[in-house]
């Protein structure tokens, strides 16, 4: 099949194999398996998914849909079959709720649940309906026949802005209500549409799921810290920091983490990936990061909140060979002191001497002891 | 009266008999330091290749953070502990990069951290063992567990390189030891060497290391000053030195090639050898001390019994 | 057992001095209990170039050295038969006992972890070509061989005393504290039956300890030099030699008997007793042939290893060797004079010119002519010199203390008003 039909007649088949570079290598893998994925891409058969949407604001299908550049968007929708899709199905009611009935039906154990939003647990979860059934019912219904679940964006991850104290809705994300199938989080507010899409290329390529973190999020785009790659890393090791916004140091691009900067606390390839395919992301900007993959920094802290860096590294300065006086010397009081002492046992040796006997010198039989007086 | 003066004439002589018995002992300078292993493992820091860069520094911290439960060094500006800042080894840090920079001067970088001597002082002075010297690697290594914190072996190093917590309730002695029971377990290297991006620092068997080193000091010989540091010094070490300015400037001190070990400890074992001269000198003392306790000298006292 | 020869110091126990010194000691127990939670930094200016202060040079290397009256006047009675020296070894044993107590003291203060110090004891771990383990271990056991050489004091106050103090004590209690008369006297007539067995016991088998007593600090001072072997290119030239031992053990005798002569005299002046001129004199006899025998090989040496030009340079360095060799040359020239010598006085001054030398040479290798780098500087702290005064108040503290529990001092004879004391020897000739 020509590459041309997979990508739509507009697009050139420089800028597609770009775009399959892009996404190996947002994957961690080697350029020698750009073949593989190519291929895969090229390939005519699609994943069946289904993608639910609860306590959310669609802003994670937005943001796979916001790219400049529709290859993306393209490139999702031709790899898979999106079988359900509130937002961006045709049908509605009925119709809508036959055909994600029919889809798990039909893909019983083959297909991808994604989730996007949270969760509500509170009042037997009457918080959120859809087709007259509550979303903890249909997550349970739909996680049961599928072979993993995506738990895209931070909401259904863990459980996002509306889970902030005191939680009124009770909602959780997709780990606390489903613990029996393969859960991949890709958290972000919204995250990065290339992580969406390398997830599914990952499974797709290598027909197995990705190395996951502690908090179940795919190592390949939430192992490091953005400390490790943000390119203001060097105005933070030699102390340059914009201190308020719009001031001269904000002006020149100094690092954020005055204003509260969580990049030193949070995982994610944000400075890497970059959004919107512009080279944009928060910082960039002139943003602090305000930690939104992660499930304890986004909304239950402060932006302003200044974050602690757990593995200090050196300061952009070297310490001289010559390294100046070391080691501490005498202080005034101690010296005095010293000096006192020692002068006041020099005087009392002397009147010492004084007081004793001048001489006792003894004949054989002397009387004399010596006695002092 | 004339007894003790004769007594003690002859006393007099006696020591001074010791004392000429001992010079040449007292004299002993260096003997020739015995051959080099160079099969122990060691490491080569070319300051000319070095940039600087520290993630040596950084690596070192992170893979060995847990031994010694080093914290990091805080600057005095820092009031947030943004930075791990050490102006020099210490308590908390096990290498460190230093700047050569005088006006004028061609400048440099300098990586200090243990030398890991062939005949190290320090293994030698501690007194319950707590620095070894491993016997096919040659890494000299700590162990809290012996080290009662004496401190002699800060005295001993010639390079002033162990580092004393003098902040801690319980306190350790810091110093490298060629990642041993961490990165060097895992990877077969240091993690100072596996981190470092241009190469200067490189990690090996000793006799590779001086091969390497020599090759460079023959290719590039106005790059270099023509010795490697650490070949000789102290009876030779195993962390070796290539640099564009001289080491004395680098800060890395002008020393013998006497090993100071050898010279400790063959006054001692003259002295010590074998127990015999303090075990000779008690039976001496005793049957000195003995017979004075006979001698019929002592006051006329009845019931007279020995001791005081 | 010339037990008889030996009185008590009358006097009460709670003096004004040992309110003052008291007070010292718990400045000092204060500063030991921060030092053990904030660390040996907080409480002292010991750093990474100065490893060892004034703890170790002072309370170790001095200390111990003061503490060698006891091994001075050991080796004059026993080994020299000089028996007219016999009355003081008792307070000479005493002021070791508490000088080599307070060193180790010291140095659990010192060291960082004193907990592992069990590993002394466990053979895996000696590492025998160390100096400092053979300090250590002949140090420890010298220090249990004072005390037992001691012992038979204590023994022979418990077994004879009449428990004075301890009745009057009792008395003085309300009668709800107050133990039974009876089973007190009962257990006090135990604690002396027991004291005089034990004392028997000890009496047959202690000159194999005071033989001991004076092997191992003839091993243990000469290490003390042997310390500083292993750091030449720190230790200056005009010190650092291959007769460090044999120069710290011939010090520490000379210091020993300057101390004597030191002790003697200050007790005998604060505690209203008449001066041991006789004993003291003798001893300054030998003084100077000691310190002739130290002078040549100190300065012998200087000349083989080519430093004397060194020693005269007026820097630093060479001002401080001239002045702890000068003070030990002047002060023993002194002595040279047999009008000095029978001079309580002059004596004094002798004694105290010898001592100040020999510490200062002492000092001069372990930290004045230690230099380990360039921008190294030590000088101790106040909390630092608190601790130390508080240890050598301490035993001062305990010295007075004990000699009035126990006796200590030579017995003045108050027959036929000579003065002289019972047993003597014949006179100074």
């Amino acid at each position: 099949m020509d590459s041309n039909a997979a990508m739509g007649n507009d697009v050139s088949r420089r800028s597609f194999l770009k775009t399959c570079v892009t996404l190996t290598a947002c994957m961690g893998l080697p350029h020698s398996m750009l073949g593989k994925v190519v291929g895969v891409i090229e390939s005519t058969s699609r994943l069946p998914v289904i993608w639910l949407h609860f306590q959310e604001c669609t802003g994670c299908s937005e943001s796979l849909l916001r790219s400049s550049h529709p290859t993306i968007a393209s490139l999702i929708l031709d790899k898979i079959s999106l079988d359900y899709h509130e937002t961006l199905m045709a049908g509605s009611g009925e119709q809508a709720e036959r055909a994600i009935h029919d889809s798990m039906a039909d893909n019983k154990g083959k297909y991808v649940l994604v989730v996007e939003g949270a969760i509500p647990t509170a009042n037997n979860g009457v918080f959120c309906k859809v087709g007259g059934k509550t979303a903890v019912a249909s997550l349970t219904a739909a996680a049961e026949g599928a072979l993993a679940i995506i738990a895209i964006g931070t909401c259904a991850s863990y459980g996002g802005v509306q889970s902030v104290a005191p939680n009124p809705t009770g909602a959780v994300g997709v780990r606390d209500i489903i613990k029996n199938k393969p859960i991949i989080n890709i958290p972000g507010c919204p995250p990065n549409p290339y992580t969406f899409l390398s997830t599914v290329l990952y499974y797709l390529t290598l027909k197995r799921l990705p190395e996951l973190d502690k908090e179940g999020r795919p190592l390949f785009a939430y192992g490091r810290i953005i400390h490790e790659n943000c390119e203001r890393r060097p105005h933070f090791d030699a102390g340059r920091f914009a201190k308020a916004y719009g001031d001269e140091g904000h002006a020149k691009g100094y690092c954020l983490y005055q204003l509260g900067c969580k990049g030193p606390v949070t995982h994610a390839n944000c400075p890497v990936q970059r959004f919107n395919d512009v080279g944009a992301w928060p910082v960039s900007i002139g943003h602090p990061c305000i930690g939104c993959t992660e499930p304890d920094i986004l909304f239950k802290t402060s932006i302003a909140d200044k974050v602690q860096i757990h593995d200090p590294t050196p300061f952009d300065s070297y310490a001289p060979v010559d390294g100046g006086k070391k080691g501490k010397g005498a202080d005034p009081l101690t010296t005095a002191m010293v000096g006192l002492a020692a002068g006041a046992a020099l005087g009392a040796g002397a009147m010492m001497a004084k007081k004793l006997p001048g001489s006792s010198l003894e004949k054989k039989e002397t009387q004399d002891d010596g006695t002092s007086k | 009266m004339e007894r003790q003066s004769r007594r003690g004439f002859l006393k007099t002589v006696g020591t001074g008999a010791g004392a000429l018995v001992l010079a040449p002992v007292a004299q002993a300078s260096s003997e020739a330091a015995p051959h080099a292993n160079n099969e122990e493992l060691g490491m080569l820091y070319d300051a000319t290749k070095c940039v600087g860069c520290k993630a040596c520094m950084a690596a070192c911290k992170r893979e060995n953070r847990d031994e010694g439960e080093l914290v990091c060094d805080k600057a005095p500006f820092d009031k947030d502990t943004l930075w791990d800042a050490p102006s020099d080894l210490s308590g908390n840090n096990r290498t460190v990069i230093k700047l050569y920079k005088e006006p004028g001067q061609p400048w440099s970088y300098v990586k200090a951290s243990c030398m890991h001597c062939q005949d190290p002082a320090c293994v030698s002075v501690c007194p319950v063992s707590a620095l070894t010297k491993d016997k096919r690697t040659g890494i000299v290594e700590y162990n809290k567990n012996a080290c009662v914190g004496c401190r002699y072996c800060q005295l001993a190093c010639p390079f002033n390189i162990p580092k004393f917590q003098w902040d801690r309730a319980l306190p350790q002695i810091v110093k490298c030891t060629f990642c041993k029971n961490t990165f060097l377990k895992k990877h077969g290297t240091t993690a100072c060497a596996d981190a470092c991006p241009t190469g200067a620092i490189l990690f090996g068997q000793r006799k590779d290391l001086l091969q390497e080193a020599r090759k460079r000091l023959q290719q590039n010989p106005d790059k270099y000053i023509p010795k490697i540091y650490g070949e000789k010094e102290v009876g030779g070490v195993n962390h070796l030195y290539l640099a564009g300015v001289p080491f004395a400037k680098l800060g890395l001190p002008v020393l013998p090639e006497a090993a100071p070990p050898r010279f400790s400890e063959k006054v001692m074992h003259t002295i010590y050898k074998g127990f015999i001269a303090p075990v000779v000198l008690y039976a001496t003392l005793f049957l000195i001390a003995f017979r004075n306790m006979k001698r019929p000298e002592s006051e006329p006292q009845p019931a007279h019994k020995e001791g005081k | 057992m010339h037990q008889d020869d030996f009185q008590k110091q009358e006097g009460n126990l709670f003096t004004k001095s040992f309110f003052v010194l008291l007070a010292l000691v718990l400045i000092g127990v204060y500063l030991v209990g921060v030092r053990c939670f904030k660390g040996v930094g907080a409480v002292s200016n010991l750093s990474d170039g100065y490893p060892w202060g004034i703890w170790i040079t002072y309370d170790v290397a001095v200390g111990t050295a003061i503490a060698c009256s006891g091994y001075a006047i050991a080796i004059l009675v026993y080994i020299c038969h000089g028996m007219r020296y016999h009355p003081l070894i008792r307070s000479c044993i005493l002021t070791s006992m508490f000088g080599y107590a307070l060193a180790g003291l010291s140095v659990m203060v010192d060291i960082g972890r004193p907990w592992n110090a069990y590993n002394f004891f466990v053979p895996a771990r000696w590492q025998v070509n160390s100096v400092m383990f053979e300090v250590a271990l002949c140090i420890m056991t010298y220090t249990v061989v004072l005390i037992l050489e001691f012992l038979p004091t204590i023994l022979y106050s418990l077994e004879k005393s009449e428990w004075r103090r301890l009745r009057e004590f009792v008395d003085n209690l309300p009668a709800a504290l107050s133990p039974d008369r009876a089973k007190l006297a009962t257990r006090i007539d135990n604690v002396r039956a027991a004291s005089g067995r034990i004392r028997a016991l000890l009496d047959k088998v202690l000159i194999f300890f005071i033989v001991l007593g004076i092997t191992l600090p003839t091993m243990h001072q000469s290490a003390l030099g042997s310390l500083l072997l292993i750091a030449p290119s720190k230790l200056n030239p005009l010190w650092h030699t291959g007769f460090l031992p044999l120069l710290f053990l011939i010090n520490c005798i000379y210091i020993g008997y300057a101390i004597v002569i030191l002790e003697s005299t200050l007790a005998s002046y604060a505690f209203k007793r008449p001066i041991e001129i006789k004993e003291l004199s003798g001893l300054a006899r030998i003084i100077p042939w000691l310190t002739a025998i130290w002078l040549s090989v100190v300065l012998g040496d200087l000349a083989w290893r080519h430093q004397l030009a060194a020693a005269v340079r007026f820097d630093f360095y060479s001002c401080f060797f001239l002045l702890d060799v000068g003070l030990v040359a002047l002060g023993s020239a002194l002595l040279f004079c047999k009008r000095i010598r029978w001079s309580p006085r002059w004596l004094f001054v002798s004694a105290v010119l010898i001592l100040l030398g020999g510490a200062l040479y002492r000092f001069n290798v372990y930290l004045i002519g230690f230099n380990p780098g360039p921008g190294w500087t030590y000088f101790p702290s106040f909390a630092e010199v608190m601790i130390s005064v508080a240890f050598v108040a301490f035993e001062i503290l305990a010295y007075q203390l004990l000699v009035k529990l126990v006796p200590v001092f030579p017995r003045i004879s108050l027959h036929g008003g000579s003065g002289k004391l019972d047993s003597e020897q014949e006179g100074a000739a």
